[in-house]
């Protein structure tokens, strides 16, 4: 196949050879083009059904009476509210509100801090020219393919002799560990692809370097950062691992306080409630996701780290 | 991701050559103090916790003894924790013994095991599933907007939340089983609790999958493909000979970042089967053993996270060195468009 030794000469081949033939081959191709297009759609319903059909299941469990719980039908049948109440109600020892605020104020706390450090060492990465950055970038990406369980064991030890365990900052420190890396790395690939001749232009009128990327490049990385934020939130919202070791019933965040949901009868998985309490936690992320969709796919391929 | 960095006409004219000598000093000035803050806090939150990791996986844990019921002391143990997870020692009174059945230091190779499968079979799924939904994405059709958002959908849902949902779907009265017309005990068999994992991780991770590959399906240009068609090859010839090799840079990265995250699986078998799965430990992973082996014995658990840490390291550089998924060079070619 001549087509991958030159891209370049075959197409033009192509080309010529395409117009030759264009008459006696178009029948043909349109048939086989038709063909194509009936088994793309298939594809793409058998694609959206198995992504959604999981989540649309979730939903519809969620607004259904605990009476019907498997209940197999495939649309909403025995509507009722109450899940929602009791995913939210103390009564059981769940708390699921005091989590939602704390997994909040720790994904707050720890996107600052990343963008507050990451910007900086993004900007250089991707902008200024100097010895070992293939070296820094290695050890960036290495950071964020880290096992969590390797700081686990001694930040339990840690934290545990400097009484941390409960607070705030316990989770937020582990969270920095990954959340950092894909910080600077989603913004690296970010920054490459700005107009940085407009940074120039703003040398050439006399800004320093700290001016010209204070009021020039800073306005224009805001949908940059912005992104970059809501992939680091997510990570930190999502975390499990850490939270679940490190935390107390004061400090548990959502992916805790689901993990370990309770019911009334001991022994009995709470189902329904459960669901309910999981669309609680992800509805606002599918919306956020859905809404900067484009974005978001953007940030995720630059990065090429899982949130 | 399209690269549309406008290219000034006129390149602005370079300095002089002392004059760009002294640009690149001041430039890696620069740099060294915008990275510097960044590289700190990676070694407070990363580094700090290694070190001490390591030291601490050579020190004895205080504590019974599980075979003796004797106190042992703390204080230097030596490579004996490791012995203890690779060569299966356990410590007692008089030297070592083999560890009892049962014990979580004679479950390390299988946790090693039960690791490695799901890490193949997951990456594999996941690869060809992925490559599917990418090449269909890349297609131009009506509609194509509603399959980018759906494939975001199991993506943004915490994978806490995704084992409650499969462990729901899995249950036996659940909508699995009412599906194929069994009655499977997805939870607690020992291989129908390991396929449980694997088809909730695909659900999970594939649309990632899709995502990265779709990046580097869009940098082949549509002429190349066109070239082919022209030239007589079929949909299968165009597969195997122009996009796979065309896509393989991005696909190679793409399954180096699925195989080191599934090396550390946690969350859904912790969840999804509570830990153990069928058997008390068919998905038992080696991310599973260490958090029930860390209130037992610190820095036992500590030896077994850096054995863990060495492990994915190993199959990283295994992956980098000899498949040669280069993953800085193809994410900054991936910018630049010409991969």
């Amino acid at each position: 196949m001549s087509a991958i030794a030159g891209p370049a000469a075959a197409t033009a081949e192509g080309r010529a050879l395409r117009l030759e033939r264009t008459g006696t081959a178009n029948k043909v191709g349109k048939r086989r083009r038709r063909n194509q297009s009936i088994r793309t759609a298939i594809s793409a319903i058998v694609i959206v059904v198995w992504c959604v059909a999981p989540f649309y299941w979730m939903i519809v469990t969620s607004f259904r009476d605990v009476g019907f719980t498997f209940d197999t039908t495939p649309w909403f049948t025995h509507f009722t509210w109450d899940n929602y109440v009791t995913a939210l109600s103390t009564n059981l020892g769940n708390h699921l509100g005091r989590a939602l605020l704390n997994s909040l104020i720790i994904g707050a706390v720890t996107t600052v801090i990343c963008l507050l450090f990451g910007i900086f060492a993004a900007y250089a990465l991707a902008r200024l020219d100097f010895r070992f950055k293939g070296i820094v970038m290695g050890v960036i990406l290495g950071a964020s393919m880290f096992p969590g369980v390797a700081l686990l064991t001694p930040l339990f030890q840690l934290f545990t002799s400097w009484g941390w365990i409960g607070t705030y900052q316990a989770l937020i420190l582990p969270d920095i560990s990954f959340a950092l890396p894909l910080t600077v790395y989603t913004l690296t690939s970010f920054f490459r692809e700005m107009p940085w001749d407009l940074e120039e232009a703003a040398r050439i009128d006399g800004c320093t370097p700290a001016q010209a990327f204070r009021k020039i490049i800073l306005p224009l990385a805001a949908p940059a950062v912005f992104t970059t934020a809501i992939l680091a939130f997510i990570a930190s919202w999502n975390e499990y691992l850490i939270a679940s070791q490190l935390t107390t019933d004061a400090t548990q965040t959502v992916t805790v306080a689901i993990a370990g949901f309770t019911g009334s009868q001991p022994h009995q998985e709470p189902y329904t409630a459960v669901m309910a309490a999981g669309v609680v936690v992800t509805i606002p992320l599918v919306i956020l996701v859905l809404i900067f969709q484009r974005r978001i796919v953007a940030g995720l391929t630059a990065g090429g780290v899982k949130g | 991701m399209s690269t549309e960095t406008a290219t000034p006409l006129g390149t602005v004219a370079r300095p002089p050559r002392s004059g760009l000598k002294k640009q690149q000093r001041g430039q890696a000035r620069w740099a060294i103090w915008l990275i510097l803050p960044t590289m700190a806090l990676l070694a407070v939150v990363i580094g700090y916790p290694i070190v001490s990791a390591i030291v601490m996986s050579f020190q004895k844990d205080a504590g019974l003894d599980s075979s003796t019921g004797m106190f042992v002391q703390g204080g230097f143990a030596g490579f004996q924790n490791y012995a203890h997870w690779l060569l299966q020692q356990c410590a007692s009174s008089g030297g070592t013994v083999a560890c009892p059945p049962g014990s979580l230091g004679a479950q390390f190779w299988n946790a090693v095991g039960v690791t490695f499968f799901f890490t193949v079979v997951t990456v594999i799924l996941e690869t060809v599933f992925g490559l599917w939904m990418a090449i269909i994405m890349n297609r131009a059709f009506r509609g194509r907007g509603i399959v980018r958002a759906a494939i975001l959908v199991p993506w943004a849902i915490p994978t806490a939340v995704t084992a409650k949902l499969w462990f729901f779907i899995f249950s036996a009265a659940g909508v699995a089983n009412a599906l194929i017309g069994q009655r499977i005990l997805w939870v607690s068999g020992e291989w129908s609790s390991r396929w449980a994992i694997i088809i909730a991780d695909t659900w999970k991770t594939t649309p990632f999958m899709a995502l990265l590959i779709l990046a580097g399906l869009q940098l082949i240009p549509d002429e190349v493909n066109e070239a082919a068609k022209v030239d007589g090859a079929s949909t299968v010839q165009r597969f195997w000979r122009v996009t796979l090799p065309l896509v393989k840079p991005a696909l190679m990265v793409a399954v180096l970042f699925r195989i080191l995250d599934a090396l550390r699986i946690y969350d859904l078998p912790a969840i999804l089967t509570g830990g153990g799965g069928g058997s008390g430990n068919a998905t038992t992973t080696l991310s599973i053993l260490v958090v029930q082996q860390i209130r037992q014995g610190p820095n036992s658990a500590s030896a077994l996270s850096t054995i863990t840490f060495i492990i994915i390291f190993l199959v990283a550089f295994i992956f980098v060195r000899f498949l040669g998924a280069n993953v800085v060079r193809t994410q900054e070619s991936q910018q630049k468009g010409t991969l």
